[in-house]
């Protein structure tokens, strides 16, 4: 069993990603048209909210998903930091877009969620107000990649930048809870049976969430790729031009 | 250390703009709300509180990319990252001296600022206080910031991006302490709030900031 | 086959129309920088090979 260090190995991780990603993505589109087509033709109108109910199948795993990818970014952060594990910390590069794009796709679901439901496309909730948050937390760290000249460097300040963040973005987010209650409904994916939505929903919306998040690993392995071979790249132009 | 303090203040008040840049943005951005908003002194009054904050705040965002650029630039940086003195310690002196030329000028001029907002009177020792134990924060989270993008070409604008995310719970809790005091609630739960960030800042940022020099000085 | 959608039509067919076509953009996005830095990158290296 070969353990997680081996892949700082580019060789390595180029190998083992090489076999992975048509697995992974297999199953992300596997299971995405599933419970995509599943929540969208063959799930019943909620008796409250009628048919947008099945927004939820797209705005729920994107929503967990935009959260776990910072998870993941922070993570791989500090795997750089301590052990200086080159390939993380481009997983971590090529993570962020991809969490760029489903914080956009939870805030635009629950925008258009919100419109019919609460009367407003934009409420000041806390968690709407996090999801934004969590949005210029992305472009932050985005733009200072993009903004420094040596890898190494980029590398580490966008790192320091994840780890100070992350602290930033939990305070905030209880800060928000403190300034405003808002209009969410509590945790709909709690394992206490309490206030689970019924079985007709959740078997769908877990096929779904197991969708995206494949997809999310199979995005990143395969920019993570790319990562490498930008890396590799840059490198070799740079051996060109000096000699 | 206190040597570096010093230095700096000297600095910034020999080269002029240091205090008094800063209290000018805040009086002029002050002065423009009104005729955003429209006189109505109801109004003015019940967003004074979060206007103040505000202004406060984007003061302090103007001066943030002059930290470390100067310092930077002619290299000073290089020999204190090559003397004794722990960068740690730089990054802590450069927030204290950012604080006493701008934050410290703030707080006093914003109680001026408050009346000419109609800020009501039971709030005005909440917002001094409020302003007096966060504006520390800003100057360290500002700190590390300018500490990220010092070595970036008109890094100023980036600057900008990455600081304000960080600043938004010091804001939150600061403009709700003093808005919660025009109204009469209870506004020492975000008083003690926003010390407490602060307090955390002021311990764990300098470290940050520190390692981000590091890396821009490698 | 299209499910009755109610009053509701607009909203769920645009969020749906949003989400499929921003993942759709990430993943075309990611396809074509990957094989724009592939061919880049064995360009320079068949290039360094021959000299």
């Amino acid at each position: 069993m070969s353990s997680l260090w081996e892949y700082a190995n580019p060789r390595k991780f180029m190998a083992t990603s090489a076999f992975l990603l048509p697995w992974t993505a297999g199953i992300a589109a596997l299971c995405l048209v599933t419970g995509l087509v599943w929540g969208f033709f063959f799930t019943p109108d909620d008796f409250r909210q009628g048919s947008t109910v099945k927004i939820i199948y797209v705005h729920v795993p994107a929503a967990i998903m935009a959260v776990n990818a910072w998870f993941m970014m922070l993570v791989t952060s500090i795997i750089w930091v301590i052990r200086r594990h080159h390939v993380s910390v481009l997983a971590a590069k090529a993570a962020a877009p991809v969490g760029v794009v489903f914080t956009v796709i939870a805030l635009a679901t629950g925008a258009l969620w919100g419109q019919p439901m609460w009367g407003t496309w934009w409420e000041w909730d806390p968690r709407l107000t996090s999801f934004l948050i969590l949005f210029l937390f992305y472009l932050g760290y985005m733009a200072l990649w993009e903004a420094i000249e040596n890898p190494d460097s980029a590398a580490d300040l966008t790192s320091v930048l994840c780890l100070v963040g992350s602290v930033f973005a939990v305070i905030s987010r209880y800060a928000l809870l403190f300034w405003n209650q808002g209009l969410h409904q509590g945790a709909t994916l709690s394992l206490d049976a309490e206030q689970n939505i019924s079985n007709v929903y959740w078997y769908p919306l877990v096929i779904t969430l197991a969708g995206f998040g494949f997809l999310f690993i199979a995005l990143v392995l395969y920019r993570t790729r790319t990562e490498i071979r930008a890396r590799r790249l840059k490198a070799l132009i740079a051996q060109e031009r000096m000699a | 250390m206190i040597g570096l303090l010093k230095r700096d203040l000297t600095l910034a008040i020999r080269a002029g703009g240091g205090f008094g840049l800063s209290l000018a943005f805040f009086l002029i951005f002050t002065t423009l709300v009104p005729f955003g908003v429209g006189p109505q002194t109801q109004i003015l009054a019940e967003i004074a509180p979060g206007i103040l904050w505000l202004g406060a705040l984007l003061a302090c965002l103007l001066s943030l990319d002059r930290i470390f650029q100067l310092d930077w630039e002619d290299g000073t940086l290089d020999l204190v990252a090559t003397s004794p003195v722990p960068l740690e310690g730089l990054a802590a002196m450069k927030a204290l001296a950012h604080w006493i030329t701008t934050g410290l000028p703030l707080v006093a001029a914003a109680p001026v600022l408050g009346l000419l907002l109609n800020l009501p009177g039971a709030a005005y020792p909440w917002l001094v206080a409020s302003l007096a134990l966060g504006t520390p924060a800003l100057s360290a989270i500002g700190t590390f910031g300018a500490a990220l993008t010092v070595g970036i070409k008109r890094g100023g604008l980036l600057l900008s991006l990455l600081v304000l995310p960080l600043y938004m719970p010091t804001l939150i809790f600061g403009a709700l302490c003093v808005s919660r005091a025009t109204e009469g609630q209870d506004a020492a739960t975000p008083l003690v709030l926003v010390a407490g960030i602060t307090a955390g800042s002021l311990a764990l940022l300098p470290f940050a900031a520190a390692a981000a020099l590091r890396v821009n000085l490698r | 086959m299209m499910p009755d959608l109610g009053t509701y039509a607009v909203p769920v067919l645009s969020s749906y129309a949003v989400s499929l076509g921003l993942l759709i953009a990430v993943v075309a996005a990611s396809i074509w920088k990957a094989r724009r830095v592939r061919a880049r990158l064995e360009e320079v290296e068949t290039r360094r090979g021959r000299s």
